[in-house]
């Protein structure tokens, strides 16, 4: 093999601390190496220009780059390879900018280091064999995993794209935090009449085929062709018989179940329909209320169902769907404030959460739009917001900024100021935090022209006094301790990743934040995208986001399925792990430790052996360290490949 | 208010000693505001506790060390229990007034006064002798009416002792003062 | 199972003086229930709030000396009624588990000691150790009709990661006692908010303001007596009442007693032996009422 060595300067990132050329110079003498030469920028047009140049006129047929993080360029110098009519694998990148250049000043040293690394990619190039891709067909048709706001804007898309959408969600309703919204920031237009049509075009959608109160039980395949198995829950109503007509809710009798959809504030019957836009709106029975299922009392709801649609018996139901990409779109959840003891962990009625106060504000809500304390029903004159709660405080595990507080904080001043002209909001706050379109502005109007009065400092306690709360907070800029006399207390909740997200990820073999936050596949370049092939986000669950931050993603996750879906076959990633079947005495034991599946038993001429599944095999390379014999290789990683590497660096 | 030159007034070595002897990181507070919230002496504070923390942040050590605050502070524990960053305030402040003693700060000089000669009573007795430490304080102060109302509900019900308390272990006490007197010399 | 219930017991200097009817009390009920309180022989002064003022390694070295003696007595627990010795003997141990610390400290003391003690409150080791339903169990005399704020001060549970009992912001632990008592308990809002502390005699001023609080907030809820666990805080509230009341032209008259007096009344002991004639305040009315139909 001849191979041809390029030393990228990157600018001075290498330069500064690497002599570059004194690296091409030693890099002549390694096994192999018929050129050598240093370059400015490596992965510019004339970079690469002269990597092309240099194969054709040295009759190169390998190549290294000594320069950044493969994750980056590497696919960019595999295709400049194969502009240069050779096999993208006869290609090897040495890190010198992350593993030497950024993290040491020593020239000399860095100089050395970075000719060994070269040293090593040539040795380990000079085992490189040509691998090609093979093509597998692909299932248009991709499954949305949560039914908010960025859940629904991706089915859309997807489906007014042409593709098939399963859209899987866990409550019996679609919408998510924004149904329970009152208003949205900065326009304050009314939430249900902006999601509602949108939710409406998802039940009529000829391509979307909605799953309510399902969540994902199993995902098995891979990208192009996943298998999902759905658990649609017991609802106890036949939805197929059930048509929304809400005679039951009226006659059932038992009223105390828990009203989650209005955030604990009010109760429910046990049969409900969370609210007049649900889609789908059908009943569900809550068992832990119910009186026929508790005590087989009652039944009044099937007496007076019009369809027949009331079974007791119902059970939890499995289904598959087969589709072959996936949005996670699951969103968030609020932060359980009652670990502040400080402000009466949950002790105290009249202080509440924002999105309680949402419900309150809502004409859906249980007060009907009017705003009326939990303890007494009073409306209340002097309400005090208070910023930051579970946000940027170490102490209870949330050092993050949960980004739209601030906004809808200022929103609900000016929405309190509309109810109660002669109300008077306080907003105690760290920071105002609105850099968005006509963000800052509102938060201006809401001072300026509803005269919200925002105090610079935290809440330091909250204590009840005859029928109020006294809300002791600093003032920084007055530098004082400062005290409220309150009616109402709302508290700036802030965002937490939702409830069973991380089970999620570990079925969909996608990555999380300690925060339980899915991870996308690069910060800046890859938002939506995950490292697991044809698994994408949308929304929330990925951290904290408001409404057109959501939307636009939920619309970006979608652009990259029928992206993904514009070709009828995608090439498998050759760098798998191969069984070498003589060699392989069937132990298993690859079978078990691989994590994803990807190894079946087969039977070959009557013995037991090793088949990997090319297309769920991602390359880890378990099952080779764990195969007794060698007989699993992983190919562009072999044994012989990495030891050609030990010994190049091992050489005294 | 003059102009505060924080070229020339920032004293990093103040922050410094102040981070080593209270084993907390200055920098990670945010300045919220909750320690000066929660602390029941701001009324009476000449700086309220989150400046004393910024005032330390900003290596401000004079007008850190001249603070009435820091001798008012009662080690009450709120500022550090509410803290969103987990910071020991109460231990920084604790240290701060270490350091104004040692600079010979006492803007309060009741409380160091009272303090001291609490100090002065274990150190000569073992224990408190609440009737001595009284009149020694009266005596540093010059206070001779303070708490007399309370000496017709107290004494008669037997709750003070004329008498100082006689421990066996005093010298060993007293030893304890005279290292630490030593140890502060070196 | 009393023979667990064996103490080092370290009644703090103001438990001879100022607040004897909280030490006579704490005696009282523990013999009572089968406690045993082995005082600690020849114990010396915590150097309370002025020592740790001045330098924290003469305060941990003046809370060491009694730990060392605790150390001989062959004892694990040592207990307080005191929740500035507690904190005191608490910060000495969790600092001392810094060898640099430790070694500072050391050099100080005749004996050194090297940690092995643990420390508690009466308090949590009634709550904790013997637990309630055995106290219940020892009621004669039910606390019925008398309405207190169960008031704990601000370091009985301050810090928590040092103090470790009970919750920093809304404790029970005495609350739930006087249920036990058969008392009722009123939502005492300022549970933990400061008294003024050592305050009241270099600046009366900020205890008036800061104890006239608690008065106020004990009596809007309806509160006919207040309960305490720390020897500053009811001399605060109690001794310093009248003070209190012409500073702020205010007129309570809340009985204020320690949480042992209260136990011991309703294990029925007798009131000479609880230190109750030692209250400045009053309590006669409130004990009256005890008991009596509907005290309302």
């Amino acid at each position: 093999m001849k191979i041809g060595v390029f030393v990228c300067h990157c600018g001075t990132n290498i330069e500064g601390t690497v002599d570059t050329a004194a690296v091409a110079a030693a890099s002549r003498e390694f096994p192999g190496v018929v050129f050598a030469t240093d370059t400015m920028y490596a992965c510019s047009e004339p970079g690469q220009d002269g990597i092309i140049e240099a194969i054709k006129e040295h009759k190169l047929d390998g190549v290294v780059v000594a320069s950044c993080t493969p994750r980056m360029h590497e696919p960019t110098f595999r295709r400049t390879l194969e502009r240069a009519g050779l096999n993208r694998y006869l290609f090897e990148m040495a890190n010198i900018r992350e593993h030497v250049s950024w993290i040491g000043k020593d020239r000399e040293a860095n100089t050395n280091k970075s000719a060994d690394l070269v040293r090593m990619a040539a040795a380990k190039l000079l085992k490189n064999r040509p691998l090609f891709s093979k093509q597998f067909p692909v299932n248009k048709s991709v499954m949305v995993v949560g039914g908010g706001v960025a859940g629904i804007q991706a089915a859309l898309d997807c489906a007014n794209g042409g593709l098939k959408v399963v859209l899987v969600e866990k409550d019996t309703t679609i919408g998510g935090k924004m149904a329970k919204l009152d208003k949205t920031f900065p326009t304050v237009d009314c939430s249900s009449c902006v999601l509602g049509p949108l939710m409406v075009d998802v039940a009529q959608h000829p391509n979307i085929n909605l799953h309510a109160y399902s969540e994902i039980e199993e995902v098995n395949g891979y990208v192009g062709n996943f298998e999902i198995k759905v658990k649609k829950k017991a609802s106890y109503v036949d939805w197929d018989a059930c048509t929304g007509c809400g005679l039951c809710v009226e006659k059932c009798p038992s009223r105390k179940a828990t009203d989650f959809f209005n955030e604990k504030l009010a109760t429910t019957k046990a049969i409900n329909i969370p609210f007049p836009q649900a889609i789908p709106k059908k009943a569900k029975i809550d068992p832990d209320f119910c009186m026929k299922i508790q005590k087989d009392k009652c039944g009044v709801c099937a007496k007076v169902c019009p369809s027949e649609a009331i079974d007791f018996t119902q059970k939890d139901e499995f289904i598959t769907e087969n589709v072959g990409a996936v949005v996670a779109a699951t969103g968030f959840d609020l932060f359980d404030w009652t670990v502040y003891g400080q402000y009466g962990g949950g002790k105290y009625p009249d202080v509440i959460t924002s999105l309680q106060y949402e419900r309150m504000l809502s004409a859906s809500g249980p007060s009907e739009g009017h705003i009326k304390r939990p303890s007494d029903g009073k409306e209340p004159k002097n309400v005090v917001f208070i910023q930051c709660v579970g946000s940027r405080d170490k102490s209870v595990g949330r050092p993050y900024c949960s980004g739209f507080c601030c906004m809808y904080t200022a929103k609900q001043t000016i929405l309190t100021k509309d109810h109660i002209p002669d109300s008077q909001s306080h907003v105690f706050y760290m920071d105002i935090r609105s850099p968005g379109k006509l963000y800052d502005e509102f938060t201006r109007r809401a001072m300026e022209e509803y005269g919200a009065n925002y105090i610079r400092g935290r809440v330091s306690m909250i204590y009840p006094k005859g029928d109020n709360l006294v809300v002791r907070g600093a003032d920084t800029l007055m530098g004082a301790q400062v005290e409220i006399d309150a009616d109402l207390v709302v508290l700036a909740v802030g965002a937490e990743a939702s409830v069973g997200a991380t089970d999620l990820a570990k079925k969909l073999r996608i990555s999380y934040d300690a925060y339980g936050f899915f991870m996308e596949g690069h910060p800046k370049l890859k938002p939506v995208e995950t490292n697991t092939a044809g698994v994408y986000l949308a929304g929330a669950c990925q951290g904290p986001k408001d409404i057109p931050a959501s939307v636009a993603q939920g619309s970006a996750a979608a652009s990259k399925v029928l992206g993904l879906f514009s070709q009828d076959m995608l090439a498998s990633d050759p760098q798998v792990s191969v069984v070498d079947i003589k060699r392989c005495i069937g132990c298993g034991k690859c079978i078990q430790t691989c994590p994803f599946g990807a190894i079946k038993e087969i039977d070959f001429r009557g013995m037991k052996k090793a088949d990997v599944i090319e297309t769920i095999c991602q390359g880890c390379g378990i099952c080779t360290s764990t195969c007794p014999q060698g007989a699993v290789q992983l190919q562009h990683f072999t044994d012989n490949q990495i030891l050609a590497e030990v010994n190049a660096i091992c050489r005294f | 208010m003059e102009i505060v030159n924080i070229t020339k007034s920032y004293d990093s070595s103040f922050v410094k000693q102040v981070e080593k002897e209270s084993g907390q990181n200055m920098s990670h507070c945010y300045q919220c505001g909750n320690c000066t919230a929660g602390c029941p002496y701001t009324f009476v504070y000449d700086q309220p506790v989150n400046q004393i923390m910024r005032l330390v942040q900003a290596g401000q050590k004079e007008t850190v060390l001249k603070s009435k605050s820091l001798w008012l502070c009662a080690t009450c524990e709120s500022c550090t229990t509410r803290c969103p960053n987990n910071i020991d305030v109460a231990h920084i402040m604790d240290v701060l007034r270490h350091m104004a003693r040692r600079e010979g700060y006492a803007p309060v000089p009741t409380v160091k006064s009272f303090w001291d000669s609490f100090l002065s009573s274990v150190e000569k007795h073992g224990r408190v002798f609440e009737i001595g430490l009284l009149a020694s304080y009266i005596a540093k102060t010059g206070r001779f009416w303070t708490d007399v109302d309370l000496g017709p509900k107290v004494l008669p019900k037997g709750k003070m002792h004329f008498k100082p308390p006689q421990i066996q272990g005093k010298e060993e006490v007293q030893k304890i003062f005279n290292r630490f007197k030593e140890e502060s010399r070196k | 199972m009393s023979d667990s219930l064996n103490y080092a017991y370290y009644p703090g200097c103001s438990g001879t003086g100022t607040s004897i009817e909280y030490d006579m009390s704490t005696r009282a009920i523990c013999a009572k229930l089968g406690i045993t309180l082995n005082e600690i022989p020849d114990w010396s002064c915590c150097g309370s709030t002025p020592a740790h003022t001045v330098d924290h390694t003469l305060s941990s070295a003046l809370s060491a000396r009694n730990l060392a003696l605790v150390e001989k007595m062959n004892l694990s627990t040592a207990i307080t009624p005191c929740p500035s010795c507690l904190t005191n003997l608490k910060t000495a141990t969790h600092r001392m588990g810094k060898d640099e610390f430790r070694d500072d400290v050391n050099k100080l003391l005749d004996t050194p000691y090297n940690g092995g003690v643990d420390t508690k409150s009466v308090l949590q080791i009634i709550v904790e150790d013997m637990g309630l339903d055995a106290l219940k169990s020892k009621v004669v005399k039910p606390l019925k009709g008398l309405k207190v704020a169960a008031y704990y001060g601000c370091i009985m549970n301050r810090p928590p990661e040092v103090m470790n009992f009970d919750d920093p912001e809304h404790p029970m632990a005495m609350d739930n006692i006087l249920t036990a008592l058969g008392a009722t308990v009123l939502p005492f809002p300022l549970k933990v908010e400061c008294c003024g502390a050592s305050f009241g005699i270099p600046r009366k001023d900020i205890v008036m303001s800061l104890s006239g609080k608690l008065l106020d907030a004990a009596q809007d809820i309806g509160a006919t007596a207040l309960v305490t666990a720390c020897p500053l805080c009811q001399m605060n509230l109690d001794l310093r009442q009248d003070q209190i009341n012409s500073a702020n032209g205010a007129k309570h008259n809340i009985p204020v007693f320690y949480y042992t007096q209260l136990i011991g009344l309703a294990l029925g002991l007798d009131e000479k032996e609880l230190g109750i004639d030692k209250l400045c305040v009053s309590p006669r009315k409130v004990i009256n009422d005890i008991g009596a139909e509907d005290a309302s």
